[in-house]
């Protein structure tokens, strides 16, 4: 079982490995902050999903399984999508769109499909925590990449916190404001993926 | 924003529904390796996108909003553009077998497309009537044509340069991509249109 969970965070890694759910990944990561709330926002959903479809498994007809899929992850989209604009109504106008659009995140319904359909729920929850833990590292990461070279800071948390001052002043007013515009975000994921396959080849 | 010439050019350019909006990037990096599955994907997107549009709008304006139901969207979108892709799939089989042999493989990996599902919440975000929402979808379909147009002839060529081997496939797209959007970047401010 910790086999399934390591494996989705690195051979089955949703952006790296598959390609799919690019959209959130690059249009939310102008922050570390923001990276990881869409992260963890996935994440809830698919552990859910998961755990929910494996449970029923018999019960759901092989060829409704698809719309019955949907309806379910739908649904677990709507619980974040009010959660977040209750409790962090700022990271939700950030995230704004991309929240529900997790709906349409080809990596939930491929592991409902893939996985959790013809799995006992223990493994299925595995498989969601894993693929989900490698989904928040890779939004975490390319965040922290983008704010860091895009603003010099790190980690700001709007209204609570500034973030960690990583370069000097002189930075912070002339940073490469380009990695927190949308070309930032093609550059980031391409040279994370050249990096990523440079290691696998060996 | 009820010039509906502004949305035109907002949708179409300066705020691209790819380069600068991120929605739809699955296709657009999936399909675009050559241009005979680049330019019919980019045709269906934008017959979908526009009958998603008008759907989803009389939905939400005279169903949902007075029954109060406004939570349901995500579901009920969802399942709605589901449906429709489905019908069209078989409508165009039976009907006009020339069209399927265009776009229907297409079709069904438009279910999953967020631009078709994004367009639709961005009309409601937005406030959009019913012909701000038609124009912002056409010219957001539009948009997706252009940029799956200029990315398959990019990747076309890029076919035959040398590229180091780990950047090979999918990254060198990504830095084809981010150029484009960069020369995108420049229609920014164009008719006083912002990101």
């Amino acid at each position: 079982m910790s086999r399934t969970f390591i494996d989705g965070i690195i051979k089955n890694n949703l952006i790296l490995v598959l390609a799919i759910g690019l959209c959130p990944t690059l249009a939310v990561t102008t922050s570390a902050y923001n990276g990881l709330g869409m992260g963890l926002a996935a994440t809830f959903v698919l552990i859910f999903s998961n755990l929910i479809i494996s449970a029923f498994r018999n019960i759901i007809p092989d060829n409704l399984r698809i719309p019955i899929f949907i309806v379910i992850i739908a649904t677990f989209v709507t619980v974040v999508d009010y959660t977040l604009k209750a409790y962090v109504p700022f990271l939700s106008v950030q995230l704004g769109v991309f929240v529900p659009l997790i709906v349409v995140n080809c990596g939930i319904l491929g592991r409902a499909e893939g996985f959790a359909y013809d799995h006992s729920p223990g493994y299925a929850l595995m498989d969601g925590l894993g693929i989900g833990l490698g989904f928040t590292i890779i939004l975490f990461v390319m965040g922290t990449i983008r704010e860091i070279l895009g603003q010099g800071i790190w980690l700001k948390i709007p209204g609570m916190f500034s973030g960690f001052k990583v370069f000097g002043e002189a930075f912070t007013n002339s940073s490469v404001i380009l990695m927190i515009l949308p070309p930032g975000g093609f550059l980031t994921i391409a040279l994370l993926m050249g990096i990523f396959n440079l290691f696998r080849r060996k | 924003m009820d010039n509906l010439f502004l949305i035109f050019l907002s949708a179409f350019l300066v705020n691209n529904i790819i380069l600068m909006r991120f929605l739809g990037l699955c296709p657009f990096f999936g399909v675009s390796s050559r241009m005979e599955t680049a330019v019919p994907m980019g045709m269906s997107v934008i017959f979908v996108m526009t009958l998603s549009t008008i759907i989803t709008w009389f939905l939400y304006q005279f169903v949902l909003v007075p029954l109060d139901l406004i939570y349901l969207r995500t579901v009920v979108f969802i399942l709605v553009i589901a449906s429709l892709v489905q019908f069209l799939e078989l409508f165009f089989k039976k009907q006009i077998p020339a069209l399927y042999s265009a776009m229907g493989i297409f079709l069904p990996l438009i279910t999953t497309n967020c631009a078709i599902l994004g367009v639709a919440f961005l009309n409601i975000d937005n406030n959009f009537g019913l012909l701000s929402s038609l124009v912002f979808a056409i010219s957001s379909g539009l948009g997706f044509l252009l940029a799956i147009t200029l990315i398959g002839s990019i990747r076309e060529r890029l076919e035959n340069a040398p590229i180091p081997d780990s950047l090979k496939g999918l990254p060198i797209s990504f830095i084809a991509a981010a150029l484009m959007g960069l020369a995108f970047l420049g229609f920014s401010g164009f008719m006083g249109l912002s990101l």
